[in-house]
């Protein structure tokens, strides 16, 4: 379950170098800025029907942290 | 000498270009231009027939892909998206007119003009971004209208769908422009084509109206196809988000 979540997190921000770690800060990612921010927040809706307000969004830094908070809302 | 110039300067060889409405009028114009400026195409629209004969009158013909496809329906649009590999380019120009005042509109050419002008890209877009279909670099034209700087009388609706195409041009391009994908939308004037002739313009009133035409005549679909190669162009490649008046000065007065 983990696999696919970062497997379509890394296509949903373009990555194609490297593999990602479930204790990644994605927010420092070079990859992240504003689109890549929305583009999370809508795969995470479409993937997992989970709506994460934005407000509740700014608080998680790590995918472990964003991968917990999908768990607890389903 | 002209041509050889636009070749070399303006050249689209190796492009690979997606034309849609490319069985008639100005759609059928880019196919005819842009394959003489060295890009492979695929060709679309929804009349096989028509679509063909495009396809039969493409320099190379043989290099080039016919697909007939209703954007309209989202079945056919997959198995599109499916078929094409990356693009370098797309123009838009699959589009319907219809004339009426407002207090003739009728709900049925709301939708219809809405699905066809405005619904159909978005989503067709909305696949090749997906999907991944656009290539680093690639020039996304729509072909929308004069008329959304100028009203015209029995416009409203149409005009509100290419209203509605630049607004979605200008965020389109800031989307992917990290991508150094650039979106730009031509704003033609009147060209006398097919699209125009459920419009009922007689010819005393088209000789009338050319009077608005500054440079005296109305637009030939080569004066927007040579646009759409510039657009299409590397020469462009500074050049997003902008909606280019193309209209023999109609517009000015």
């Amino acid at each position: 379950m983990q696999e696919k979540f970062l497997e379509v997190f890394k296509e949903t921000l373009d990555i194609e170098d490297r593999e990602l770690n479930m204790s990644d800060e994605f927010r420092e990612y070079e990859e992240w800025d504003s689109i890549a921010n929305l583009s999370v927040i809508a795969m995470i809706d479409e993937e997992y029907e989970v709506i994460i307000e934005n407000s509740q969004f700014k608080k998680i830094n790590t995918l472990q942290e964003l991968w917990d908070k999908i768990q607890n809302e389903k | 000498m002209k041509s050889n110039i636009m070749a070399d300067l303006f050249s689209l060889e190796g492009k690979n270009i997606l034309v849609t409405g490319a069985s008639s009028g100005l759609g059928k114009s880019v196919a005819i231009n842009t394959s003489s400026q060295g890009a492979r195409l695929i060709i679309t629209a929804r009349n096989n027939e028509r679509l063909n004969e495009t396809l039969n009158s493409l320099k190379s013909y043989d290099k080039h892909k016919a697909i007939c496809c209703d954007l309209s329906s989202k079945k056919d649009l997959d198995i599109l998206v499916e078929a094409i590999e990356p693009l370098d380019g797309i123009v838009l120009n699959a589009g319907a007119v219809k004339l009426a005042p407002i207090a003739f509109i009728n709900d049925t050419s709301i939708d219809e003009l809405f699905e066809v002008n405005v619904q159909s890209s978005i989503r067709l877009i909305q696949r090749l971004v997906r999907k991944k279909k656009l290539k680093k670099g690639a020039s996304i034209v729509f072909i929308s209208s004069i008329a959304t700087q100028k009203a015209t009388i029995g416009n409203a609706v149409y005009n509100a769908t290419k209203g509605a195409v630049n607004s979605f041009v200008k965020s389109l391009a800031l989307e992917l422009a990290k991508k150094q994908i650039r979106a730009n939308a031509i704003l033609p004037g009147f060209v006398p084509t097919g699209i125009m002739s459920n419009s009922e313009m007689s010819k005393e009133e088209l000789d009338v109206h050319l009077k608005n035409y500054p440079l005296g005549r109305y637009g030939k679909p080569e004066d927007i196809a040579y646009l759409a190669i510039y657009l299409l162009s590397d020469q462009s490649s500074w050049m997003t988000g902008s909606l280019l008046n193309l209209d023999g000065g109609f517009s000015l007065k």
